[in-house]
């Protein structure tokens, strides 16, 4: 047993809405970050390979990494009144705020002034993003070439380059990766 | 206007809730990894919106503080106002948080299974692939001069070397968009 753990808090019902509220008011670019610096270097309600056992698993389920990780954190802490309340906390704030941006835009998009404004920002939102996607690819890049960079690839050309549904793409190669990954480590 | 001002009938309310529930569950790697399938729905499929339109939503969800889910709050808007918002929301989340809820019970047990393993490695090449056909989707649409496209690299560029804070990014490709340089 680690030699922290009895002094290790738990948050109550109320810290844990208010944590995963700030999470998602501070976490412009990254999310994570912030999480990750609440859960394990602020606030020591996780150890650092706790979050990264708990990151693993939403990595591993399908759909919004974060929204996964307040869920499963909050049933951790309070049940499903936690995970209700971590997920409220995370979606609230973002929600109310991006509503009102919305309605902003609805009214005022089409001056001309805010137009041009949104294609400054598009681009550099898009800069940002390729920036980002190039230091998650880094760790494949470094391998030698071979069959995760092939099903990689299939998948960014079946979804990126001939758009095509994401469910076909998927569902061809998702039980392809699967069987190679299997017959890799057979 | 541009957008909120559809009908809000039901029959797109079901639509949105269906359409947004089950590309979630492909979103391997997060929110990012559905980008291109919510452009296909929202611009190719149903004609929400316009390739601007799109981009615009994008850059407004990225200003906004909080998980990049929240794009799919905006698309949600601009169909069917705030219900069309509540209940986008609810249904790209939905899903995944209950199978989240469960599947956070038993993974423990399976932390050292072989079949984790396997389907650990097997997702990470297609959610690399999703990320990386997000990347174009999002260029593409986002880019559509050389003046655009020289201030999308230069970003990635300089954000690549440098770690910043994107607001004073946002906030200078915002004045230079404003000053017609973009």
């Amino acid at each position: 047993m680690p030699a922290d753990a009895p002094v290790r808090p738990t948050p109550t019902l109320p810290q844990l809405l208010a944590a995963f509220a700030m999470i998602a008011i501070f976490g412009f670019g990254g999310v994570l970050y912030w999480s990750r610096r609440m859960m394990v270097d602020e606030r020591r309600w996780m150890t650092a390979e706790e979050f990264n056992e708990a990151y693993a698993l939403c990595n591993f389920l399908p759909g919004p990494n974060i929204v996964n990780f307040a869920v499963v954190f909050g049933r951790q802490i309070g049940g499903t009144v936690g995970a209700f309340l971590a997920l409220l906390g995370l979606l609230g704030p973002p929600f109310a705020l991006v509503t009102f941006f919305g309605l902003l835009y609805a009214h005022y998009g089409d001056i001309a002034a805010l137009q041009r404004m949104f294609v400054g920002v598009a681009a550099a939102a898009a800069g940002l993003t390729i920036s980002t996607s190039l230091k998650m690819w880094q760790p494949l890049l470094r391998e030698r070439p071979g069959i995760p960079h092939l099903i990689a690839l299939a998948t960014l050309a079946g979804v990126g380059v001939m758009r095509w549904p994401i469910y076909w793409v998927l569902g061809v190669l998702m039980p392809l990766s699967i069987a190679l990954a299997w017959w890799v480590r057979r | 206007m541009v957008g909120a001002t559809m009908s809000h009938n039901p029959g797109i309310l079901l639509t949105l809730a269906g359409n947004f529930a089950l590309m979630s569950l492909f979103a391997m790697g997060g929110a990012n990894a559905a980008f291109p399938e919510m452009y296909r729905l929202a611009v190719d499929v149903m004609h929400w919106m316009t390739d601007r339109q799109f981009a615009d939503l994008y850059a407004i969800a990225q200003v906004t503080p909080g998980p990049n889910v929240i794009v799919v709050t905006l698309i949600g808007y601009h169909v069917a106002g705030l219900a069309g918002a509540l209940v986008a929301t609810l249904a790209m989340c939905g899903p995944t948080c209950v199978f989240a809820f469960f599947v956070g019970q038993v993974w423990d047990r399976f932390k050292e299974a072989r079949w984790r393993l396997i389907i650990q490695a097997a997702l990470v090449p297609i959610s690399l692939g999703l990320l990386g056909a997000s990347t174009l989707v999002i260029a593409r649409v986002a880019g559509q001069s050389w003046q655009t496209v020289a201030l999308m690299l230069l970003t990635a560029a300089v954000t690549y070397r440098l770690r910043l804070n994107p607001l004073w990014i946002f906030a200078i490709a915002a004045v230079l968009g404003l000053a017609g340089a973009v």
